[in-house]
């Protein structure tokens, strides 16, 4: 047993990208090796990860699977990874939405086509994902992470829709130089600790016993704030991501939305909170008042938009607020909401993302005012899957994103942090938010959704869902019924690692 | 039985998952699996009602939802009387409006899924009144809800139905925000979301007065909503553009007295609060005074009674307001209400079903072709109107006697003049439909038996349940509240004059079947009424528009110029500065990647330096 605990980690990260390796190496003369591999891989990864979810003691709050082998001897690097009840939703998470991607793509892809650079870039991004979730030492965790870039940038670049070059270069500007600060932050966390450390459990071992000053706390936080702030979006470092997520391809938008802004938020709980607790709560309310902007500004923006993948995106920078103020409450609710929130939002706007790549194919346009509404006349399926997430994306009980949404204002309504009355304003801003967030969704899918079929579309042939989209949705459609009937699948694994967490932060 | 009482909500909720799934290839199209579930369930409810009157004690039972830091969220079943009462008024109008759909929705296009629907909502409805904890009823509260707003949506080829459900929905949804708040303060401050656990804190004064009074206000702002209660009533006129079986289960007889049962589970938390008392006796005198007016001047006849329900509802309300003892007059208006207002709805549909239209300029003289529908609805409005000895009678005149006895006697005045109104546009409505010649061009003709049965079923609960008023108490009543007080036949006597009096100044007006309707005749209160006090208009005009434009108009603007423009700004200045940027900005990666790397270490090595 011992064999699989230390391996399995490792496995379920570097499978993908073994098989980008292979792709990229095997000739293949037709196109379907390539998805054949992609299919095998990511499913061997996810196959991997569910054999996990069985080997995982839900009892201890401790990292398990871990593995801590010297890497760069020269600067203490070392590959130490491992996961917890925190990184271990987002990282099954992200082994999902992979797979479910290559299914996705097994059948679909965008133009230009060139699957065997598309479908390696795919892999290379779930170990660049999947390895930031599961990196316990800073410089790992920094390569994960940059690595993911990459893949992402040529996936817009190449695969985007018209201005694919410029949304392409702007993701890959600000996210780089968000993590430049981000890093620089981490060495200096190296060069501060006794002794000098990337590691993050280390390091978080440190901050209970001999913290580092406060001034220094506050300025590393600085740093590694605008590195995870860039990438949740943080309101007001957003604009790169409805560019980025209107040029992207379908795929690109599930993985953007479904599992990289998740990387931010995990980095704030994993590295921020636990290892600068004192510029953590200097820093809260500062990061809270930006959350709450977010959910209030992004729901207007979205009232405004007539892109409806737009719309989808900014939709994003409101639920990742929901997220931020969670995080920021620096409470045990809080962080829950926030695991919560990332992964039901990781499901349902990832979803909605399949679903408008769908449409898109079929209307050839994004413009609301072009779909022309009456889509569950024209492909009904399609249409009642899209109002569905929709509704599921609104915060309604008994779906995934009521818990995330309803447990982040609770923690504002309890916040750990000090500024209480300022958390309960939030609060109610906040609560303000989710009825122009209902406003938004219920317009979108009337507009969308509902009416007659224009007259322009009347005649014209349009396949509702298909096979391979049914393959690749109904896993995601039953998890945003299960995560929202039965929360406890993921608090109960959240929970315990979160209560160790926050426990610092109980006043 | 009573253990097992969560197998009511369970059945239509397992229907539901049946029907949307396999609906359309059964024989009924889906139908059947929704009346045998809710005839299950009502009998069940039936056995487990009475269970309880004989004696049987209180039943919780939870599981936990989710565990976040020291917050359990459970949820689970809570039985007493109050809930077994409810169940079978919520099964029984259930069954009656799937049985009814089966004549009025036939041939409609998407029968199945208004099937799926009716019974997705029975299930939230009853999970909602079986909740044992808030969060479990805030569930139950919005499920309710998004299947109210896809039912009133239920023919959203046409733009005016989808508005009026989106309308719904966003009205509500503005209530419910204080609601969840509601919940987090509640949940705070006794330390658990469980009803009974809460019940049981403030009876042993764990929790302030102030926090009560604040718990209770929030709370109330979800009753306000989903009870269309002023100022918030504005939606349930717009949503009798749903289908009318779903006008009387929903938006008469179960989902909109949800507020009302709201406020009653959570009577111990009202009652010691003389501020939230009042709050709630206050919006219940407003909003059926208003209401009532307002159902003087509308031709829908749909609308007249959507109307009426505002102001019946706000009858329950300001009964809760007066205090302990008005508890038990409000639950035997819901109850009775439920089944008269449930008839009148079905009564208007079987007329709208016959002429077509929902307009009574339109109809006239339908006695003779529907002998049915006419005395059914006949015994609905005497029930509604008050004219003893129909089941209106009874409650509405133990809401109207507490607030005398109880010395809310502003209560107690609106409540008497409203029954005024109420018996004056009833019977404008009853005249305008019935009687006279028939005016429309339609050939009206009495209604399928599947559409008459639930309604001489209803006629006759609405006959004679006024009579069973003194078990409404031993079998509702929690520790909270007091036992109502006796029958008075002085006020009494005063009530059925007003209410004849109403109906006699509409004989009156309307028996020469006037051209001009006299309502429209009152010079500016007509205007203020036609206009509906101008509240929409204030609402669209005021709120929903400025949001919309220039609002999120100006939102996006700015951040496309400024934030965004900032952004742009910083990488066109930096490409400006010199040749060195404009070779980065060429789009070469890996050339980004050397210089990150390269500034990276030049950073360390500074840092290291300090």
């Amino acid at each position: 047993m011992s064999g699989w605990d230390t391996w399995a980690l490792t496995l379920a990260v570097f499978l993908p990208a073994a098989g980008a390796v292979l792709i990229a190496v095997v000739p293949s003369k037709d196109d379907r090796t390539p998805r054949v591999l992609a299919l095998v891989f990511s499913g061997a990864a996810l196959a991997v990860g569910i054999a996990m979810l069985f080997g995982f003691d839900y009892g201890a709050a401790g990292f398990q699977f871990t593995v801590n082998a010297s890497w760069i001897s020269a600067i203490h690097a070392t590959y130490h990874i491992g996961t917890d009840g925190i990184s271990l939703p987002l990282l099954e998470l992200t082994l999902l939405l992979s797979f479910l991607c290559a299914v996705y793509s097994y059948r679909i892809l965008p133009s230009p086509g060139r699957p065997r650079a598309f479908l390696a870039l795919m892999l290379l991004l779930e170990t660049g994902m999947a390895g930031t979730f599961v990196a316990l030492d800073l410089i790992l965790f920094f390569v994960f992470w940059e690595l993911v870039l990459v893949p992402m940038y040529f996936m817009i670049g190449v695969w985007g829709s018209s201005n694919r070059q410029y949304a392409a270069i702007k993701f890959f500007l600000y996210t780089l130089f968000g993590s430049v600060f981000m890093l620089l932050g981490f060495i200096a966390m190296y060069v501060k600790s006794l002794p000098h450390t990337f590691d993050i459990v280390a390091l978080q071992h440190q901050a209970a016993v001999a913290p580092f000053a406060r001034n220094v706390q506050l300025l590393i936080f600085a740093g590694i704030f605008l590195g995870f702030a860039v990438k949740v979006p943080l309101w007001p470092f957003h604009t790169w991501l409805p560019d980025a997520h209107t040029e992207a391809p379908t795929v690109g938008s599930v993985l953007l939305a479904g599992i990289l802004l998740k990387m931010g938020g995990y980095g704030f709980i994993r590295i921020a909170l636990p290892i600068l607790p004192d510029a953590a709560k200097v820093w809260a309310p500062i990061i809270a008042i930006l959350a709450t902007i977010a959910i209030v500004y992004a729901a207007l923006a979205c009232l405004a938009q007539s892109d409806l993948k737009r719309l989808i995106a900014f939709s994003s920078v409101g639920h990742m607020g929901f997220v931020m103020l969670g995080i920021a409450t620096l409470s045990a609710v809080g962080i829950n909401a926030a695991i919560f929130g990332m992964v039901a939002h990781g499901i349902i706007t990832g979803m909605l993302f399949f679903e408008i790549g769908s449409i898109y194919d079929r209307y050839h346009t994004r413009q609301i005012a072009e779909l022309g509404g009456g889509m569950l006349l024209k492909v009904p399926l399609l249409g009642f899957v899209f109002a569905f997430t929709a509704i599921a994306s609104m915060g309604l009980p008994g779906l995934a994103g009521f818990w995330g949404e309803v447990l982040s204002l609770f923690s504002a309504y309890a916040p750990a942090s000090e500024h209480i009355a300022l958390f309960r304003t939030l609060m109610v801003f906040g609560g303000i938010g989710t009825i122009l967030t209902a406003g938004y969704i219920l317009w979108t899918i009337q507009r969308v959704a509902m009416g007659t079929v224009p007259q322009a579309r009347v005649d014209e042939p349009v396949a509702d869902v298909t096979r391979i989209e049914w393959l690749a949705w109904v896993p995601m459609l039953a998890g945003i019924l299960i995560l929202g009937l039965i929360p406890r699948l993921v608090t109960g694994v959240t929970n315990d690692a979160v209560t160790v967490l926050t426990r610092v932060f109980i006043r | 039985m009573i253990r097992y009482a969560w197998i009511v909500p369970a059945l239509p909720a397992v229907a539901f998952f049946l029907i949307l799934f396999w609906g359309k290839r059964m024989p009924g199209k889906g139908a059947e699996v929704g009346i045998a579930a809710m005839t299950i369930a009502l009998v069940l409810a039936c056995v487990i009602l009475g269970q309880w009157a004989s004696g049987h004690a209180p039943v919780h039972g939870s599981f936990l939802l989710l565990q976040a830091g020291s917050l359990r969220i459970e949820a689970g079943q809570y039985i007493d009387g109050l809930t077994a009462a409810m169940f079978v008024v919520v099964c029984l109008v259930s069954l009656c409006s799937q049985v009814y759909s089966t004549a009025y929705m036939k041939g409609d296009r998407r029968y199945t899924i208004y099937y799926a629907w009716l019974s997705l909502f029975s299930a939230a409805m009853l999970t909602l009144v079986i909740a044992s904890s808030l969060f479990e009823l805030l569930i139950g509260w919005e499920l309710v809800g998004i299947c109210s707003y896809l039912l009133i949506g239920h023919w959203w080829e046409e733009k005016e139905n989808s508005d009026a459900a989106i309308k719904a929905f966003i009205t509500t949804k503005t209530g419910d925000v204080p609601f969840l708040f509601g919940i987090f303060v509640l949940t705070l401050a006794a330390g658990t979301s469980n009803i009974p656990g809460i019940t049981a804190r403030v009876a042993a004064g764990g929790i302030g007065t102030g926090v009560l009074t604040a718990s209770a206000l929030l709370l109330f702002g979800g009753a306000i909503g989903k009870s269309a209660q002023f100022p918030l009533h504005v939606w349930l006129p717009d949503a009798m553009a749903g289908p009318t079986p779903v006008s009387a289960l929903i938006h008469a007889a179960t989902m909109v007295a949800a507020g009302v049962y709201l406020v009653a589970r959570l009577y111990a938390v009202y009652a010691p609060s003389g501020h939230a008392l009042a709050f709630v006796g206050g919006i219940g005198a407003i909003t059926m005074l208003i209401a009532a007016l307002l159902a003087l001047v509308q031709d829908d006849i749909k609308r007249v009674l959507a109307y009426s329900t505002v102001s019946q509802l706000a009858y329950m309300m300001a009964s809760l307001g007066m205090g302990p003892k008005g508890y038990t007059p409000a639950m035997f208006l819901l109850f009775t209400h439920a089944f008269f207002k449930a008839l009148l709805f079905y009564g208007a549909g079987s007329v709208i079903h016959a002429v077509h239209t929902n307009n009574m300029s339109e109809m006239g003289g339908l006695r003779k072709h529907m002998p049915v529908t006419f005395a059914t609805f006949l015994i609905g409005t005497a029930a509604l109107a008050g004219v003893p000895p129909f089941a209106g009678f009874f409650s509405k005149d133990e809401v109207i006697a507490t607030g005398f006895e109880t010395h809310h006697y502003i209560l107690w005045a609106v409540a008497l003049v409203t029954a005024f109104v109420t018996a004056l546009y009833m019977t404008r409505t009853v005249i305008l439909t019935f009687f006279g010649s028939y005016r429309g061009e339609a050939h009206p003709h009495e209604s399928p038996r599947a559409m008459t049965s639930p309604m001489i079923l209803l006629a006759i609960l609405s006959a004679v349940a006024g009579f069973f008023g003194f078990l409404v108490f031993d079998w509702t009543h929690i520790p909270a509240v007091l036992e109502p007080e006796p029958f008075q036949v002085g006020l009494s006597i005063l009530s059925v004059a007003v209410a004849f009096s109403g109906i006699l100044v509409g004989y009156l007006l309307y028996r020469t079947y006037p051209e001009r309707d006299p309502m429209l005749r009152m010079g500016p209160l007509s205007t203020l009424l036609v206009n509906k006090y101008y509240l929409d208009d204030i609402y669209t005009k005021g709120v929903v528009r400025p949001i919309q434009y220039p609002v999120a108009r100006d939102v996006n603007d700015f951040d496309r110029t400024v934030i965004d423009g900032a952004v742009n700004g910083v990488g066109v200045g930096t490409r400006d500065v010199g040749g060195f940027l404009r070779y980065i900005q060429s789009g070469n990666v890996q050339r980004y990647a050397v210089f990150l790397f390269v500034g990276v270490a030049v950073l360390a090595f500074l840092i290291t330096r300090f």
